[in-house]
Parts: C-alpha cells; sequence; structure tokens
C-alpha cells in the first residue's frame, strides 16, 4: 500500500504531466488511442516510447526502429542491476523479479532507491509492485484521458501540450547524469539531431545517438588521461 | 516496412511490440539476469549511457526543430526561446524540473499571444 502511496508524489506528479504531453504527442503521428495506451502498456519508459514515436514520424522500417529504441534503453539495464540485489531475498522467485522489471523506468527507480531503505526488505518486491504497477495504470488512464479531450482543446493549448514533452527531458535527462560526459553527449546529440534529419531522414536517430556518444566517450577518456598524474 | 507499410489492424499494434516491447524489456530481463555482475562505474557504461543520451537528446531537439501538429504552427524562434528560458530556469532555479517546465510554458503562450 505504501508503493501505491509512493506513486502520488512530486515525481510522480511530474510523471503525469509529461504522459499528458505524450499523449498529444502521439495523437498528432496518427496513433489510435488504443494503440497509445498499448504502447505505455507493453513499453512503459518515456525516453524510448519517444524514441519509437520519433522513428515512427520519420518513417523508419520496423528494424530501424527497434534498433533506436534498443539504443536509447540500454540503460535500462544497468538501472535493473542496480535496483535487484535491494529487492532479492533468499525466498524471492526469479519470476517475480523478471515480472517487477518491466516496471523500471527513470521515476520508479528513482523513488524506488530514495524509499527502499524505510522498506522492510522482504516488503520490497511488495512496495515496487504497488509503486511500478500504479504508476503505469495511472499514466494509461492520463493517456487515454487526454486523447480523448485534446480534440477540443484551443490551438495555443495543444501547442503547450506538445512543449510539454520536449521540455520535461531537456530538464530531467541533464538532472540524471552520472558523468560529465553525459551532458558532453546530451549537448552533442541536441546539435546533431537536426543536421541529420536534414542529411540523413530515417537514421538521424541512430546516427546522432552513435557519433554523439561515441565523441562523449572519446573526450571521457581523454579527460581522464588528462586528470590522472 | 514502416508503421504505415502494411495496412492491416495488427500491424501497428505488431511494430509496438517489436521495436517497443522487445527492445525495451530484453534489456530489463538482461538486467535481472546478470543482477550484481556488472559495475555501475565501469567504463561500458559511460559509453553505454552516452550513447544513449545523444540519441535521446536528438530526439528532443527534432520534437523542438521540426515539430507535428499545432506546434508547427508556432515560429522556430519563439520554441527555441521558450526551450532556453525554461532550460536556463531550470539550472538557476535549484535544478528542479518542474520550474524549468513552467518557465518554458509561460514564455510560450506569452509569446504566442504576443505574436498574434
Amino acid at each position: 500500500m505504501r508503493g501505491v502511496a509512493a506513486a502520488y508524489s512530486v515525481p510522480g506528479l511530474i510523471l503525469v504531466s509529461a504522459f499528458v504531453g505524450f499523449a498529444g504527442l502521439a495523437k498528432e503521428t496518427g496513433l489510435t488511442v488504443i494503440e497509445t495506451v498499448f504502447m505505455v502498456a507493453v513499453v512503459w519508459a518515456l525516453p524510448a516510447k519517444v524514441v519509437l514515436i520519433g522513428a515512427i514520424l520519420s518513417n523508419a522500417s520496423i528494424f530501424a526502429a527497434a534498433f533506436a529504441v534498443a539504443l536509447s534503453s540500454i540503460r535500462l539495464m544497468p538501472m535493473v542491476v542496480a535496483l535487484v540485489p535491494e529487492m532479492r531475498t533468499p525466498t524471492t522467485r526469479p519470476w517475480v523479479l523478471y515480472l517487477l522489471s518491466h516496471f523500471v523506468a527513470v521515476t520508479s527507480w528513482v523513488l524506488a532507491l530514495e524509499r527502499f531503505r524505510h522498506v522492510p526488505p522482504d516488503m520490497r518486491t511488495t512496495f515496487y509492485a504497488g509503486l511500478g504497477g500504479m504508476l503505469v495504470l495511472n499514466n494509461m488512464i492520463v493517456v487515454a484521458v487526454v486523447y480523448m479531450v485534446a480534440e477540443q482543446l484551443p490551438p495555443v493549448a495543444s501547442a503547450a501540450l506538445f512543449l510539454l514533452t520536449p521540455m520535461y527531458f531537456l530538464t530531467s535527462l541533464w538532472g540524471s547524469a552520472r558523468e560529465r560526459a553525459a551532458h558532453v553527449a546530451m549537448v552533442l546529440g541536441l546539435g546533431l539531431g537536426p543536421v541529420f534529419h536534414v542529411l540523413l531522414p530515417g537514421f538521424d536517430l541512430l546516427a546522432a545517438g552513435l557519433i554523439g556518444g561515441l565523441a562523449a566517450y572519446g573526450w571521457h577518456r581523454y579527460a581522464r588521461r588528462r586528470a590522472a598524474p | 516496412m514502416s508503421f504505415d507499410a502494411i495496412d492491416a489492424w495488427w500491424w501497428p499494434f505488431l511494430f509496438i511490440l517489436v521495436a517497443g516491447w522487445l527492445a525495451t524489456d530484453t534489456w530489463r530481463y538482461l538486467g535481472v539476469y546478470f543482477g550484481g555482475r556488472i559495475s555501475e562505474d565501469s567504463d561500458v557504461l559511460v559509453l553505454v549511457r552516452s550513447v544513449a543520451t545523444a540519441l535521446v537528446a536528438a530526439v528532443i531537439a527534432n520534437l523542438i526543430f521540426f515539430p507535428g501538429g499545432a506546434l508547427a504552427e508556432s515560429p522556430l524562434a519563439l520554441r527555441l526561446a521558450a526551450s532556453i528560458a525554461g532550460f536556463a530556469a531550470y539550472i538557476f532555479g535549484g535544478r528542479r524540473v518542474l520550474v524549468g517546465i513552467v518557465v518554458a510554458e509561460a514564455v510560450f503562450v506569452g509569446g504566442w499571444f504576443a505574436l498574434g
């Protein structure tokens, strides 16, 4: 129950606002309400969904889209790796962990790591099921409702709605960076995305991600070597 | 084989399952499988995070530069001004996501009406 309550917190509310924006984005892309809610349920991580929508918009093939989404979602693996030891007790069944891992995305992960120390270890899987399940369910409803009312909005309101998604990510992506290299990668990606959108339509996301990411990693190695005595 | 390529009710769902569900949950399941074997600050993870960050950043920039729908009717300069103002407010306003979003939206809506 406490996990359910944790879904209604400031990060939870910010996430709702991001999903309000996502509903508008999906609608403009031409997805039906069922496809949109389906996407929320099966993908869940918002960056992955926004990349998927971006791939649909740039007319990418199913394979290019899967590749772009997979590249943008590799970070889910280390996140799960970090979370699992905190939830696992000697009696936890593996399938419970596989099932719960589906709820891992930025918000539930941050909330869980923050609140777990107040939850007894044997209750943590239950706590996370409540938290993750509630977040997913809530936002499926939010997306469905916003999708349905978006029609009646004046243009300025639906334009403002669209701006929510990029602003949410612009700020939260910067804040979630672990190391300087991520900030470098972010600046490069912001610059390269529009450039490749014009030069390499269909492969813009992959090209910007790979080139920007590799360059940022190169910078990371270089900066560390200079810092070493 | 794009999202609109096949005109059948099941194709969009298959597209979302393959390019969305499979492409994300595979990593989550691998995370459970490896649970604890990879060090959080290993160098490979820096590379992985860099590529993922640049990719998502490219999506953000494209949403601002080449938006769809109602947002496309606003001038690029207004969208850029709102985004930059929001990001600056986020950085100087104690790194609160909500502050950045509110300022960007205020500048955008204000500018929309000011420009008529």
